[in-house]
């Protein structure tokens, strides 16, 4: 049973068409991640569900209610922006009271103990009565979160809420916050360019390029069975050739190396060796058009090649992990 | 067509609507009605008969007009150019570096705002006159009136203002950029000129527009100081003060739009790519002492305070004197203001009127600008009350005041009751003084996180309360800078309320024209100096008050790290 | 509760009105319901200087206590467009002391009232209205003078007998050195361009002939009839062409100058009073204009003034001459007439002097 869903979503800007004709459907309890490159058209998706902006056309369904018209308050959400939007002149504890005083509770202490929840939840009791420039970022996210869900919301937006943090800090907050909405069993949609964060912690991705939705999928099958060139191409790394007028896709760990030339085998001249510990990245030339291939092969294997730059190589496509799509795209 | 329509009402914020409408028409009822009354004439003659651009071909016909045009563009420029350039090094230098005796020299840039402009003209003479002080010494083999002297006293005029906007803007600084920078090695002037000036670019161009306009619209400094240099702003007075010809002077008036309407134009063009946000992880700017930058910006700013304190002890000198420069006996006879003029009551109602003006406008102000910034959606109506807020820029005083007449005080208007009463000089003020306020307030608005609406609105928080608790608290040394302004130019003012004080409300910069008038300058420099303590006194309670602020927050957080 | 914006809006707009209304004083009223002539209230506008006013109403105030008089003085420009601006609903229950040829203006305009004030019969009729009724009564003339400042002449080697007429203006060595007011923006600019064109024959060139000589020993034209008294007093120029009481000032001030009339006669103004039309006239108001040119005014004017309008010669301390002699004989109408056509020429042939460098 979906929870949310966008019919045929078309915003412009003018004369530019920043969505054109989205519909999407997302079940209750689960975290669905759009991604997709800078100016596709993913923030202001995000943005109409939210009731921030208001589509040309098209509809919004939250509980299988037309949402489309509601003002964002009438909608039960809880949203974190890539700024945080943290108020600096409050305490993190008043931020989250400034929300939470909205609601018509029937006592002081109940609202409190909301907003002790919402911090314990997040991990940052210690911090209430600290202002947001004195905490780091990652705790500062983390504020913004507790803010959000707060008054039990009955979904999450989440705008490249990582994209500010470090490497480490966002690896580590995106398992705290995949934790969080598992526990919460709260349904999630997070905005991300990023599409490791997508694969990590989606149970499902939207893939949009260029205002339209490329594909919708489970990671594994985003990965594993991407339905467009450039789906293939944004997700993880991906050869992709052109072979008698069809655009073949595989991905470098799909690659074969064969010990000796074959048949149908493909030759090319290794460029670049990467060392990258248990798996070794090889980048090589085909002989006969040119073409880039990269692959990876465990680092063991590759030692027992004794492979060098110039060293050739004889390499097999398996049927079972090629894609083809029948036009090249530019992607 | 009717699904599109229901679209469209349904995305509308009604209260944000009706305040919008609300703010927009009271700013029009004030603005656009007076100055059709005026305006309308430039399109009639004498008798009231149409006459389309007829009025503007006789202008541009006459050589000895149109060559003011020119006269106005070219002291516009120069003294915009060293505005800008003194105004920019000058709040760097107390924002930047870490030299000594900054609050002095915060109060001293502000000196010329304190007094009224005539007095600045007054000032120079006795400094740069054929008599003055460096002339007499040889110091100054210039030509003061005419144009010389129009650019000086507008520079004077407007480099309080550019010093303004750049200290606020300049305030505002994300430390982590300007550590990146020096972690890269980037030099000095090269932060300068990618991170500083990039981040204050809008400001730039406003302060440009701003300074541009002031001098070409102002009208004290060419009257007083200007000879036989014609500028617009003299053309307009001659048309209606000397020649009661209201058709010539509307046409006039309508050319001192020109800078605003490009003003406006450019405003819109780099308004869209203005994305310089402060945000909660913004931290605060430390500067490291560097002797070398600090000497220089030192020795600068003592130059500019310099002259500001020649200026003010010329007008001790000649306040407190008989006769200058052929009597220096010492008297205090200067402070026994004549009745005619209003005497001490004059001082009085001159505060009344400050003191509401700042109240008023400083309230008025923000919540436009708020309005104008804050507010998702209707574009047409914002780009219209944007156009309007910098109109009143480039409305000479004299236009405000003659179109007030005509609007307020006709017998058929509703509003015709305020003529003659406190409330017409308030609002006039207020009208006259908005703009700079206004890009004050928008500017410090701009750089707060978009975001804050955004969330207030998912958690149902009205707007008024995040503008309240959030906004307003975040703006306070904008919104405190912004009362400053109108209390002190109301206390300075004198072209648009020359028209509008009534025979009951005498108010105390008029009464410092008419004293220079009949030649008392002796009286004019003691009520001058009268104006400038308040204003000094109304400048130290706001630091006081700032300090407490700030004070407050630190403690607050010092309490509970 | 709605995202309700404008609750704060309105209560500011509210407020705003509320501050305004509980900090003012009334509107000067112009309807005063009292038909007592001697009691009441009125507003006057009026160009005499700022110093005099005070001085002559406290007079006025011990005859009529009972009458309150509310004074705006501004220029005489000034007050003239505010008057044309006003129009539509005047204030003003009198004009006192402002320039004849701004109540030409203002009598073009159908603005002023017929009333012959008591003693009008002692005007002279050349300095009143030609009106059966008149709706303006003179009370004082002003004058063209040169104020010069003897300090900074002697600088140029010359005495302060040099300078007796228009002609001498001419020197070489008074080149740059002479600041005048600006005709069309002063009245006192007015009356010395139209004296001057009347004197060396209306309707001829001559007249222009000898401004155009003029304007070559002209340093600049400034926005105020007294501004070149003023100047001359500080030194800041050596000879203004201003009128004759702004002289006297700068010497009742101490400062070294000395008031010349032209040798060949002055040009000359009127300072008159009028009342105003408006749907209901204040008695006091006529009392006011009564009073304006009784015999108890008239002793205070001859102060100031060296000439006024019933004809008689006002004390001017330290002159030798009497100013009377000096008066040219002033066609006001015809330069009320020709106003227009005089500023025009003279601003295309003067006025552009500066352009930028």
């Amino acid at each position: 049973m979906s929870f949310l869903e966008t019919k045929n979503i078309t915003k412009r800007y003018h004369s530019q068409t920043v969505l054109n004709g989205i519909t999407t459907s997302i079940n209750k309890g689960e975290l669905v991640c759009i991604l997709g490159p800078s100016g596709c058209g993913k923030t202001t998706l995000l943005r109409i569900i939210a009731g921030l902006e208001t589509a040309d056309s098209g509809q919004v369904f939250i509980d299988g209610r037309d949402a489309t018209h509601l003002p964002p308050a009438k909608r039960n959400y809880g949203i974190v922006f890539q700024s945080y939007a943290l108020f600096p002149n409050m305490t993190v504890m008043e931020n989250i009271l400034f929300g939470l005083q909205q609601k018509k509770w029937t006592n002081k202490a109940e609202m409190k103990a909301k907003a002790e929840e919402a911090l314990r939840l997040v991990d940052l009791e210690d911090a209430q009565d600290k202002y947001p420039r004195q905490l780091s970022g990652g705790m500062q996210q983390r504020t913004a979160l507790a803010r959000a869900i707060a008054l039990s919301p009955a979904f999450l937006l989440l705008d490249e809420p990582l994209s500010a943090l470090d490497a480490k800090v966002r690896a580590r907050l995106r398992q705290e916050i995949r934790s969080i909405q598992l526990s919460l069993g709260i349904t999630t949609i997070m905005v991300t360019h990023d599409q490791e964060e997508a694969l990590t912690m989606a149970d499902r991705i939207i893939v949009m390029n260029n205002a339209g939705i490329e594909q919708i999928g489970t990671p594994h099958e985003i990965y594993h069975h991407p339905a467009s060139a450039f789906v293939a191409d944004f997700i993880g790394t991906m050869n992709v050739y052109s072979h008698h007028g069809v655009t073949c896709a595989i991905r470098p760990e799909n690659i074969e190396i064969l010990s000796q030339p074959s048949a149908h085998d493909v030759t090319a001249q290794v460029t670049t060796i990467e060392f990258k510990g248990p798996m070794t990245r090889l980048y090589s030339v085909t002989v006969n058009n040119d073409s880039e291939l990269c692959l990876d092969i465990p680092s063991e294997r590759a030692q027992a090649l004794q492979l060098s730059q110039g060293s050739t190589l004889f390499l097999r496509m398996p049927e079972e992990h090629l894609v083809t799509y029948p036009v090249k795209s530019d992607a | 067509m009717r699904e599109k329509l229901r679209r469209y009402l349904s995305g509308l914020r009604w209260s944000q609507l009706f305040a919008l409408v609300a703010t927009i028409t009271t700013f029009t009822i004030v603005l656009i009605f007076p100055l059709y009354s005026l305006f309308s004439k430039a399109f009639v003659d004498k008798g009231g008969e149409f006459v389309g651009l007829g009025n503007y071909i006789t202008y541009f016909q006459s050589p000895a007009l149109s060559i003011s045009v020119m006269n106005t563009i070219d002291i516009s420029l120069w003294s915009t150019l060293f505005s800008v350039v003194f105004g920019f090094i000058y709040a760097y230098a107390l924002t930047r570096t870490r030299i000594k005796a900054k609050a002095f020299f915060r109060y001293t840039a502000l000196i010329p705002i304190f007094i009224p402009t005539i007095v600045h003209a007054l000032g120079l003479v006795y400094l740069f006159g054929k008599q003055g002080i460096f002339t007499r010494a040889g110091l100054f083999p210039f030509e003061l009136y005419g144009r010389l002297g129009i650019i000086i006293s507008e520079v004077i005029f407007t480099f309080p203002q550019a010093f303004l906007m750049f200290f606020v803007a300049l305030e505002f600084a994300d430390g982590r950029l300007y550590e990146a920078a020096d972690a890269m090695g980037i030099p000095g002037w090269k932060k300068l000129t990618h991170v500083t000036l990039p981040d204050i670019k809008f400001t730039v161009i406003n302060v440009f527009f701003v300074c541009f306009t002031l001098a070409f619209t102002d009208f004290g400094a060419p009257k007083v100081i200007g000879g036989s240099f014609n500028v617009l702003a003299t053309d307009i007075y001659k048309q209606v003060a000397g020649q009661f010809n209201f058709n010539m002077g509307a046409v006039v008036g309508t050319l001192l739009l020109i800078p605003a309407l490009a003003s406006f134009t450019v405003d819109r063009l780099v308004n869209s790519k203005n994305a310089s946000t402060i945000n909660a992880k913004a931290t605060t700017l430390i500067v490291k002492p560097n002797w070398k930058r600090d000497s220089f910006f030192f020795i600068f700013c003592s130059l500019i305070t310099g002259f500001f304190l020649t200026l003010v002890t010329a007008l001790f000198i000649g306040g407190l004197s008989e006769n200058y420069p052929y009597n220096l006996s010492f008297t205090w006879k200067n402070f026994l203001f004549s009745r005619s003029s209003g005497g001490m009551d004059a001082y009085v109602n001159s505060l009344e009127m400050a003191g509401l003006t700042a109240l008023c406008g400083t309230i008025f102000v923000f919540i436009y600008a708020y309005l104008m910034e804050k507010i998702s959606g209707f574009e047409n109506l914002r780009r219209f009350g944007k156009l309007l807020s910098i109109l009143p820029l480039a409305l000479p005083g004299m236009v405000i005041g003659i179109s007030f007449i005509f609007f307020f005080n006709n017998p058929s208007n509703p509003l015709n009751f305020i003529y003659g009463t406190m409330i017409i000089l308030v609002v006039s003020n207020i009208l006259h003084y908005f703009s700079v306020p206004y890009l004050t307030a928008s500017g410090c608005l701009k750089k707060l996180d978009k975001e804050f609406e955004s969330v207030s609105d998912s958690m149902n928080i009205p707007r008024w309360k995040t503008f309240l608790r959030v906004s307003a608290p975040l703006s306070l040394p904008a919104i405190l800078e912004i009362f400053m302004y109108f209390f002190v130019n109301a206390m300075v003012t004198v072209s648009a309320v020359v028209f509008l004080y009534s025979a009951k409300i005498k108010i105390a910069s008029i009464a410092i024209t008419h004293m220079e008038e009949a030649g008392n300058f002796g009286q004019a420099a003691a009520m001058s100096l009268l104006i400038l303590m308040m204003n000094v006194l109304i400048r130290l309670l706001y630091e006081v008050g700032i300090k407490a602020i700030k004070k407050h927050t630190s403690a607050k957080e010092r309490h509970e790290t | 509760m709605k995202k309700s914006f404008f609750a704060p809006v309105v209560a500011v707009m509210a407020s705003f009105v509320l501050l305004g209304l509980a900090s003012c004083s009334p509107a000067t009223e112009d309807e005063n319901p009292t038909t007592v002539p001697d009691a009441g209230e009125i507003t006057v506008y009026t160009a005499l200087e700022d110093e005099i006013v005070e001085e002559y109403l406290a007079v006025f105030n011990t005859t009529y206590p009972d009458i309150k008089v509310n004074v705006v003085r501004e220029s005489t420009g000034i007050i003239t467009a505010k008057l044309l601006a006003e129009k539509d609903n005047p204030i003003a229950d009198v004009v006192w002391g402002t320039a004849a040829s701004s109540l030409l203006v203002l009598d073009s305009e159908n603005m002023l009232e017929p009333y012959a004030p008591i003693g009008v019969e002692t005007i002279l009729p050349q300095f009143k209205s030609e009106k059966s009724v008149p709706t303006w009564v003179g009370i004082d003339v002003w004058e063209t003078a040169f104020i010069i400042n003897t300090v900074e002449l002697e600088k140029l080697g010359l005495q302060a007998s040099d300078i007796a007429s228009y002609d001498d203006l001419l020197r070489p060595e008074l080149k740059g050195k002479i600041v005048m007011s600006n005709p069309s923006s002063s009245g006192t600019g007015l009356l010395t361009v139209s004296g001057l064109l009347q004197l060396k024959g209306k309707g001829t060139e001559a007249g222009w002939d000898y401004l155009g000589a003029l304007h070559e020993n002209i340093d600049q034209y400034v926005h105020s009839g007294s501004k070149p008294a003023k100047m001359a007093g500080a030194g800041e120029t050596v000879v203004g062409v201003s009128f004759g009481y702004a002289g006297i000032k700068q010497i009742r001030d101490g400062l070294p100058v000395v008031v010349v009339f032209p040798a060949e006669g002055s040009g000359w103004d009127l300072e008159a009073n009028a009342l105003m039309k408006k749907d209901s006239i204040n008695p006091a108001a006529q009392t006011f204009l009564d009073w304006a040119i009784s015999s108890e005014a008239m002793s205070l004017y001859q102060n100031n003034y060296p000439m006024l309008a019933n004809g008689q010669g006002g004390k001017y301390d330290g002159f030798d001459s009497d100013p009377v002699d000096q008066l040219i004989d002033n066609d006001l109408s015809w330069v009320a007439l020709n106003r227009d056509s005089i500023l025009d020429t003279w601003t295309e042939k003067f006025d552009g002097k500066s352009a930028p460098q």
